[in-house]
């Protein structure tokens, strides 16, 4: 090969040094995750303007939402970062079979989350509490709904504000599911890559900045599971 | 990963003689799977060629029918659709990509002296997202009807619900060139701050590279607001989620804030590459360094970053609190200093520069003028009061015409009559260039000055039928449009010529003392045959040797007929 003088075989043929492709790839990471933020920053604005709005229908869908469950992922997502973190490391010292290991166990949490994910969504769609112009509670979801109401019911405006809350509770946590699918395929293809081994102490790149993007996922959730589920 | 960089990557030093990126390889697989910056720069030039020929197109027929009052050539439902689809495609699928993804593509790896972007496969992906959108957004003019105006402002685009709404399928299109668009922008911060060669420091960067900075940022920061605004719409469309929709609950001015939070900044990740583009050329045809090199280059970034803050004066009339309106309004004025920093400082390097009017030129110097115009007229805009009588008529056409024509695509004709010798080694007939500036220049302005004075006569932008008493100056701005188009068409002839039949170009046509014209024309497939070391700034015509200035660094010298032509 004609660039069998420029560097070993992980290096880019337009990259001068490792640590020159290492500093790139960590920027354009980086620079990734504040788009990553923007777009997230659309609906946290889009929340707070209708949790103005509809304060009382914000607090009563905040009950209708299973705290337990949402706490339970919480848990499991703030072990997955740190499995993340740890395979990172293991990669960095150069020990393969840790760095599986450790991929795998992020894999099953992320896994854990969408399940618990499934039973949420699953038991909302069955009662009717779905978003916007879908919002037609069945009687179990009435049930439910007098039930998280209690005594500070006002009448017919606040359930029908619901709607928002709905829309708003299924795009955010929609949105962020689908970011952690991505993060599960992402694990995916690093495990098979580190069974080729071709991670090494000199070159981790790609783990480190896959554990970038699961840690934001992570901190999103952080924000999501009090904003949703913890409103008085 | 690096096994299919190098599988394309051509050997350095053993290329033959002469050979450069258009010709070390050949065939139509070679540019489809190509991670060569400047093959994907070529097929981006190529793309937002065709997108400018279509929304070129709707817009002389968007004139045509407006020639007289009442029908003229097509119902007021088609007239909707073909003002959107001017719009959006314009938008979307020319100014946007235009510079900096075609030339800023091309030009960006050349001016730092590296070999290419930081993550060439990424930029082909982003290539092919792009055209994925772009086919998305067919299929939106195909399946129904495009016209809401290139805003998509709810309640109106969400009136019908289900997949037969094309508003659907156009906003879908938006997202993913979104993504093409930040994917460029990550790709070329991530360059310019690992790749740069060796010598070339922050004070040395070419002033394109810093417009392009600049615009990349915003890119990347704008332009996931943009994505998730459409986003929503499109669920508001399928779901009906209730969040712009206010049948459902939802808000219409959340809309309209979630839009122009990045359509107000992307105007500027359109005029940025203008101005960047201007910058280079002032430079090279007034032979001497740009005045005030450093307030340039920042006042980039201080527009990028006031760009965030002024989306409000787009709603003035949109029911907003007048005190924000107030704040917004007197933002909106500070975008005006950098703007006019950048313009005095062009004409500080014109005065006691060596000055050839070049085809390039002509359109460098039109920038100054016609940008002044676009961005005076803007502050009669940014005024809550005169606002309030112009809002929404043809005065703001004619506005933005003079700052996305008059600036960006001026001066992205102007970046291309001045990178063409480089890009495609060929010369092109500087007569037929002269005569096809005359006719863009004059079309131009016959164009839009009259729809100034029927805008502030109270004509509202984008009604179909209009009071006689507007008919002769809708009669002018139309004639004006046609002679632009003819413009347009002999510079295309132009160009196709050169391609044909056009004179072998020197390394360095202009004498500029730019890093890019230091490689060969057209350039060396990994653009320079040898690591540049960057010992001076790109305008530093005193340090530049004669052989720089007209053949490029001593370690690319060709012999060349360029002297002699000199």
């Amino acid at each position: 090969m004609a660039h069998a003088d420029h560097g070993p075989k992980f290096l880019q043929h337009h990259f001068d040094t490792p640590s020159q492709q290492f500093t790139a790839a960590k920027l354009g990471m980086w620079l990734f995750l504040a788009q990553e933020i923007l777009f997230f920053s659309g609906l946290f604005v889009a929340y707070f303007i209708f949790r103005s709005w509809y304060p009382e229908a914000f607090s009563i869908g905040s009950h209708l939402l299973d705290w337990r469950m949402g706490a339970a992922n919480t848990v499991v997502l703030l072990l997955s970062s740190f499995t993340a973190a740890m395979a990172v490391r293991s990669a960095q010292v150069g020990d393969r079979k840790a760095t599986g290991n450790y991929l795998l166990l992020t894999m099953v949490f992320a896994a854990v989350f969408m399940v618990v994910k499934y039973f949420e969504y699953a038991h909302k769609i069955h009662v009717g509490f779905l978003p916007g112009g879908h919002f037609a509670p069945t009687e179990e979801g009435m049930r439910e709904l007098a039930e998280a109401v209690g005594t500070s019911f006002h009448g017919e405006g606040v359930a029908y504000h619901l709607r928002s809350y709905f829309g708003i509770y299924f795009v955010m946590t929609g949105i962020h599911g689908l970011h952690v699918l991505v993060g599960i395929g992402l694990m995916f293809w690093l495990w098979l890559k580190n069974r080729r081994g071709e991670f090494s102490k000199e070159y981790f790149t790609p783990v480190d900045c896959t554990a970038l993007y699961w840690h934001l996922v992570d901190l999103i959730w952080i924000y999501l599971f009090p904003l949703l589920y913890l409103i008085d | 990963m690096s096994a299919q960089a190098e599988a394309t990557a051509p050997a350095t030093q053993d290329s033959p003689e002469g050979a450069n990126y258009l010709t070390h390889e050949r065939g139509l697989k070679s540019w489809l799977t190509t991670v060569d910056h400047k093959r994907i720069g070529i097929m981006y030039l190529i793309a937002v060629i065709i997108g400018f020929l279509g929304g070129g197109i709707f817009a002389l027929l968007v004139r045509t029918e407006l020639l007289f009052p009442g029908e003229t050539i097509m119902e007021a439902d088609t007239y909707n659709q073909m003002f959107t689809l001017h719009g959006a495609v314009m938008i979307f699928l020319f100014i946007i990509p235009s510079i900096p993804a075609a030339l800023g593509n091309f030009f960006l790896p050349m001016m730092l002296g590296t070999k290419d972007v930081a993550f060439p496969r990424l930029n082909l992906a982003s290539f092919y997202i792009f055209v994925f959108g772009a086919v998305l957004a067919l299929v939106a003019i195909v399946v129904g009807r495009v016209d809401t105006g290139w805003t998509f402002y709810t309640p109106f685009s969400v009136r019908e619900a289900g997949i037969s709404n094309a508003v659907l399928w156009m906003t879908m299109a938006v997202f993913i060139m979104g993504f093409s668009s930040i994917l460029t922008g990550v790709n070329f911060i991530a360059t310019v701050h690992t790749m740069r060669a060796p010598g070339l420091h922050w004070r040395r960067l070419p002033l394109f590279i810093w417009g392009v900075y600049a615009t990349a940022v915003i890119q990347v920061l704008a332009t996931p607001v943009l994505a998730i605004t459409v986003l929503l719409l499109f669920m508001e469309n399928i779901l009906g989620i209730g969040i712009f929709n206010p049948q459902l609950g939802g808000d219409p001015v959340l809309f309209q804030h979630f839009f122009w939070f990045y359509s107000h900044p992307a105007v500027y990740i359109m005029i940025l590459p203008g101005m960047a583009v201007e910058s280079e050329i002032i430079a090279t045809f007034s032979r001497r360094s740009i005045f005030g090199y450093m307030f340039v280059a920042m006042s980039s970034v201080a527009i990028a970053l006031i760009s965030f803050l002024v989306w409000g004066h787009h709603m003035f009339t949109s029911g907003m609190s007048e005190y924000a309106a107030m704040v917004f309004s007197g933002l909106t004025f500070l975008v005006a200093i950098p703007s006019a920093v950048k313009i005095f400082n062009w004409v500080a390097t014109l005065y006691g520069g060596s000055i050839s009017v070049k085809s390039p030129m002509l359109y460098g110097l039109s920038f100054i003028v016609l940008f002044s115009i676009g961005g005076l007229t803007g502050l009669s805009l940014a005024t809550l009061s005169t606002d309030i009588h112009l809002h929404d008529t043809y005065f703001v056409v004619a506005h933005f015409h003079y700052t996305m024509v008059g600036g960006t695509v001026i001066a992205f004709l102007g970046g291309l009559h001045y990178w063409w010798p480089k890009m495609t080694g060929k010369m092109y007939s500087e007569k037929l260039a002269i005569t096809a500036w005359f006719f863009v220049f004059v079309g131009f302005n016959v164009t839009f000055i009259s729809q100034f004075i029927m805008g502030s006569q109270g004509m509202p932008r984008r009604y179909y039928d209009y009071q006689d008493q507007y008919q002769p100056l809708h009669m002018s701005s139309s004639g004006g449009a046609y002679i632009l188009g003819v413009g347009f068409l002999i510079m295309g002839y132009m160009f196709l010529k050169s391609l044909r039949s056009g004179e072998k170009a020197p390394p360095n046509p202009w004498g500029s003392a730019g890093f890019e014209w230091q490689s060969t024309s057209p350039p060396h497939p990994h653009n320079f045959a040898e690591e540049p070391t960057m010992n001076r700034g790109p305008y530093d015509y005193p340090l530049a040797t004669e052989e720089e200035l007209w053949d490029g660094f001593p370690e690319d010298f060709k012999p060349s007929k360029a002297k002699a032509e000199a």
